[in-house]
């Protein structure tokens, strides 16, 4: 189901950065639609009753569980909402593939892994650059659940460097087949897979090729022992052994060396995805530990009361609410790019393989963004249960050992944080994204002098919409002086990368949830004060890591003159006219999870 | 067969109570809404009967349009069409001769509605629709059996259960027991974009006075603290001085 309009002005890929964006253009939860809003209930429905209920099993590595309730997703067709309805699928939109992801995720670390590596990189590939005969062989079977699906990309040389896996593929003498060797690792669902979806090299190609290989033990593929892992303790993860494994020329996805390409693309999904996965489980964290602490009494009062537990609940409250925010801005705004490209006459295939590919920079940014707010998020949730916190006995101790796997995997964070930042440095050399001339005008109002005009910040989140935009241009100074220093070098500095990197990450989040609080505001929303709330905090916490991390950046490579005037520039561009009361925002924001006693926004 | 079953759109069980205009109007305000419990387990009970026995099944509602995905959530289980008659649902009298209309027209042979809805538990609907539409009728029903016009249920009484025999055209008032909880379905993808394109008729109400009216709405007192006392002089004293119940 595509929801309703196409703004065709909608912002191409990084654009954020350089262009203002209307309130009124981004999606935000509040928008979900009827049909949402019920596949979000029986999403959730199937949550409680089918995981959180068998948490115990989960944690006690019971791999069969996780197929039987992978199967029993499959019967619900939550396997199937992004395949397209001629090969079985529901055909709905991007967003309400992302609102399942998200709502599946969160009553453990293991189902979820699972599921995302079955309708993601295990299906994908296939849905996106498989032929006719392909999908219709294949793509039914993974979207009903009857086959399930893996992803064997990663070899024990191969990790971060992808395209350098040594998994050979060889032409047999009739033309036929390709004779597949070579071993993978860390495939997730490899214990019960009936399709991998393996990049191989043939012959000494730069690039790697992808195929559809059946999993069959007569064939050559044979399979290491569970691994014995931190979290996600129920998702298979398996090496997985290729000898000599026969795979009919047909199965070749796409073109020969195109396998890399197939890869990144389906990580790019992949990415926002598992974003989307680590939302519900920082809701729940959330709310479990306001439950804690509203019913644990110490000094007999209640923790929920002390200032020291409630600094906590805002901050967690604040940052799921920023990653909802963040999240379906950029799951919409590929669901839109994807129906304009429909609507120019591209085939679904086509249009949804260039509509990620255009958001690969927000995809990289929530990845990161949303894997480490869960992280501290299930941090302090354990801080919170103190003692308890630490037992198996409550909730928190898995979700903080799940939790850590998201940092790792579908590309590192330091991956991810570097791509974001040289995927639009790139936009902006080819020209899709105006960099130059914005970088340029920053330069110019370094040399300026400063308007002493006060500003009007009568409308709601004014002010903070300035600040958004102040910390473009810190991001603007800080790259655009890196790139005319260090040219096509800016690679190897990866601490400046990871510095803007930080910076971009800041500004995506915060903007997406000042302008969702700013458009819940307008439209009158029940809690639209305290959207409004946990947006300023976000910000004021921005704020400070983007001072910390341009610092570092110019005190490092700028001198002189030069590093004087870009740290007065920074003091300007991160200066608010009024501080807001930071105390005030978490207890009001505190004040109103502990009351609700969940995450309520 | 032709099913009827009665869905009321009531508060989630965890929602916060609040009243305005002088505590005579309920506050809606962040309230979720779900199907009435009772109601479910009657659905549940009625999919069953058009899987197995080729029966068709109509959903109801009366009330206003914000009860309307309360019924496409029936229709996305399974249900095939929906009516929602365009009135407030004031009382149980009115209600049920709303409901009793829209069951003559539709010639149902069994109308199920749950025992109670949870909001303003009333309990009064499904024994006054029965006489108003000449029905049979099987209270506190927690196994629904039917062979042609023959129906065979059980009723849950004090301490123990009730088998009945009794004819179609029949009114049930259900309760868990009709399915239990691990019966009740969570609405499967094809079935959420199905309801979009399943009827839901909006039917305008027959004239009803409605034969009562709130006067106010009162919560009950917040508890207060819990005092430990050491011996039993100051009990005492307490409850008669302070408790002033003794
Ligand atoms: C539980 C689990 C499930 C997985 N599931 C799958 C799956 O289903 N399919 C699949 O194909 N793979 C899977 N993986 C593999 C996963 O994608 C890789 O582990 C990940 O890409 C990192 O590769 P690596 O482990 O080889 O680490 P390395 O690449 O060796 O990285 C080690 C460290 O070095 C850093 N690093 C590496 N290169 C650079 C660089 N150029 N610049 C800066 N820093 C760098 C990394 O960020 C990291 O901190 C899974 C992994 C795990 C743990």
């Amino acid at each position: 189901m595509a929801t309703e309009t196409v703004n065709k002005d909608i912002l191409r890929g990084g654009q954020f950065l350089v262009k203002e964006t209307d309130c009124n253009d981004i999606f935000t939860p509040e928008d979900f639609n009827e049909e949402q809003r019920m596949m979000k209930e029986a999403v959730m429905e199937f949550n409680d009753r089918e995981i959180v209920a068998n948490r115990e099993r989960f944690e006690a590595k019971d791999y069969a569980l996780t197929e039987e309730v992978m199967r029993k997703a499959g019967e619900l067709g939550f396997l199937s909402v992004a395949v397209p309805e001629e090969f079985g699928g529901m055909g709905m939109g991007f967003v309400s593939t992302v609102l399942t992801c998200d709502y599946i995720s969160s009553g453990t670390g293991s189902f979820s892994t699972a599921f995302g590596a079955h309708t993601g990189i295990g299906t994908m590939p296939i849905t996106l650059y498989g032929n006719e005969e392909q999908k219709k062989k294949y793509v039914p079977k993974l979207a009903s659940g009857e086959w399930f699906g893996a992803y064997c990309l990663t070899e024990p040389g191969a990790g971060s460097d992808a395209n350098s896996g040594k998994t050979k593929a060889v032409l047999s003498e009739d033309g036929k087949h390709y004779l597949i060797s070579g071993q993978k690792m860390w495939i997730s669902n490899a214990g019960f897979c009936n399709v991998m979806i393996v990049f191989a090299r043939i012959e000494d190609d730069k690039n790697i090729t992808g195929f559809i290989v059946e999993n069959d033990k007569d064939n050559g593929i044979s399979m290491g022992e569970e691994e014995h892992k931190l979290g996600i303790r129920a998702s298979s993860t398996r090496q997985v052994f290729f000898n000599d494994t026969k795979v009919p020329v047909e199965n070749m996805l796409s073109t020969r060396g195109n396998g890399f390409k197939i890869a990144m693309n389906a990580l790019n999904v992949g990415r926002i995805k598992l974003a989307a996965a680590c939302l519900d489980s920082q809701r729940r964290v959330t709310s479990t530990a306001t439950q804690y602490a509203n019913e644990r009494k110490q000094f007999d009062t209640p923790i929920a009361s002390f200032g020291a537990i409630k600094s906590k609940i805002a901050e967690m409250a604040t940052n799921a609410f920023v990653g909802e925010s963040a999240t379906y801005r950029a799951a919409k705004n590929i669901e839109d790019r994807i129906n304009i490209r429909i609507s120019e006459g591209n085939s679904h295939q086509e249009a949804e393989l260039k509509g990620v590919e255009e958001y690969a920079i927000e995809c990289s940014i929530l990845k990161v963004a949303v894997s480490e707010d869960i992280q501290n998020c299930a941090d302090e949730g354990i801080q919170i249960f103190g003692g308890m916190g630490f037992s198996e006995d409550t909730p928190m101790e898995a979700a903080w050992r799940d939790a850590r796997i998201a940092r790792i995997y579908e590309g590192t964070n330091e991956i991810n944080r570097m791509l974001a930042v040289g995927m639009l440095v790139k936009k902006g050399m080819k020209g899709h994204v105006d960099l130059l001339g914005p970088a340029q005008a920053v330069a110019s109002e370094l040399t300026g002098i400063p308007s002493f005009d006060t500003p009007d910040y009568s409308e709601v989140l004014s002010e903070e919409k300035e600040m958004i935009a102040k910390l473009k241009k810190v991001f603007l100074m800080v790259a655009g002086a890196a790139v005319q220093k260090y040219g096509p070098d800016l690679e190897e500095h990866q601490m400046m990368l990871l510095a803007a990197s930080n910076i971009l990450i800041e500004i995506y989040m915060a903007e997406s949830a000042i302008l969702r609080a700013e458009k819940s505001s307008k439209n009158g929303a029940d809690n639209a004060e305290y959207q409004i709330a946990m947006a300023q905090l976000y910000l004021y916490n921005a704020v400070d890591i983007v001072d910390t991390k341009a610092k570092m950046a110019i005190i490092s490579f700028a001198e002189g003159d030069e590093q004087r005037m870009m740290l007065m520039g920074l003091k300007r561009f991160t200066k608010y006219q009024n501080m807001p009361n930071i105390v005030g925002l978490r207890n009001k924001i505190a004040e109103k999870v502990t009351e609700e006693n969940k995450y309520p926004f | 067969m032709k099913i009827l079953v009665c869905i009321s759109h009531v508060p989630d069980t965890t929602s916060k109570i609040n009243f305005t205009e002088g505590d005579t109007k309920f506050d809606t305000n962040g309230v979720q809404f779900v199907i009435n419990p009772n109601d479910e387990f009657g659905l549940t009970r009625a999919m069953w009967f058009k899987e197995k026995q080729g029966a068709s099944v109509d959903v109801i509602n009366v009330g206003g349009p914000e009860t309307e995905p309360t019924l496409r959530k029936a229709l996305a289980i399974g249900a095939d069409a929906a009516i929602r008659v365009n009135t407030p649902a004031t009382d149980g009298y009115s209600v049920a001769k709303q409901l009793a209309s829209v069951v003559k027209d539709g010639a149902y042979d069994l109308v199920i509605a749950g025992r109670e809805s949870i909001d303003y538990n009333g309990g009064m609907v499904p024994g006054m629709l029965a006489k108003l539409t000449d029905a049979n009728f099987v209270n506190t029903c927690i196994n629904l059996e039917i062979e042609g016009d023959n129906v065979t249920a059980i009723r849950e009484i004090d301490g123990g259960k009730e088998t009945v025999s009794t004819k179609l055209p029949l009114v049930v008032g259900g309760q868990k027991g009709l399915v239990e909880e691990s019966d009740l379905r969570i609405p499967n993808m094809r079935g959420i974009m199905q309801a979009r394109s399943k009827p839901l008729t909006v039917k305008e109400p027959v004239a009803v006075s409605p034969e009562t009216t709130t006067a106010s709405f009162e919560k009950p007192a917040p508890k207060g603290a819990v005092k430990l006392v050491d011996n039993v002089d100051e009990l005492i004293d307490l409850l008669h001085n302070e408790a002033k119940v003794i």
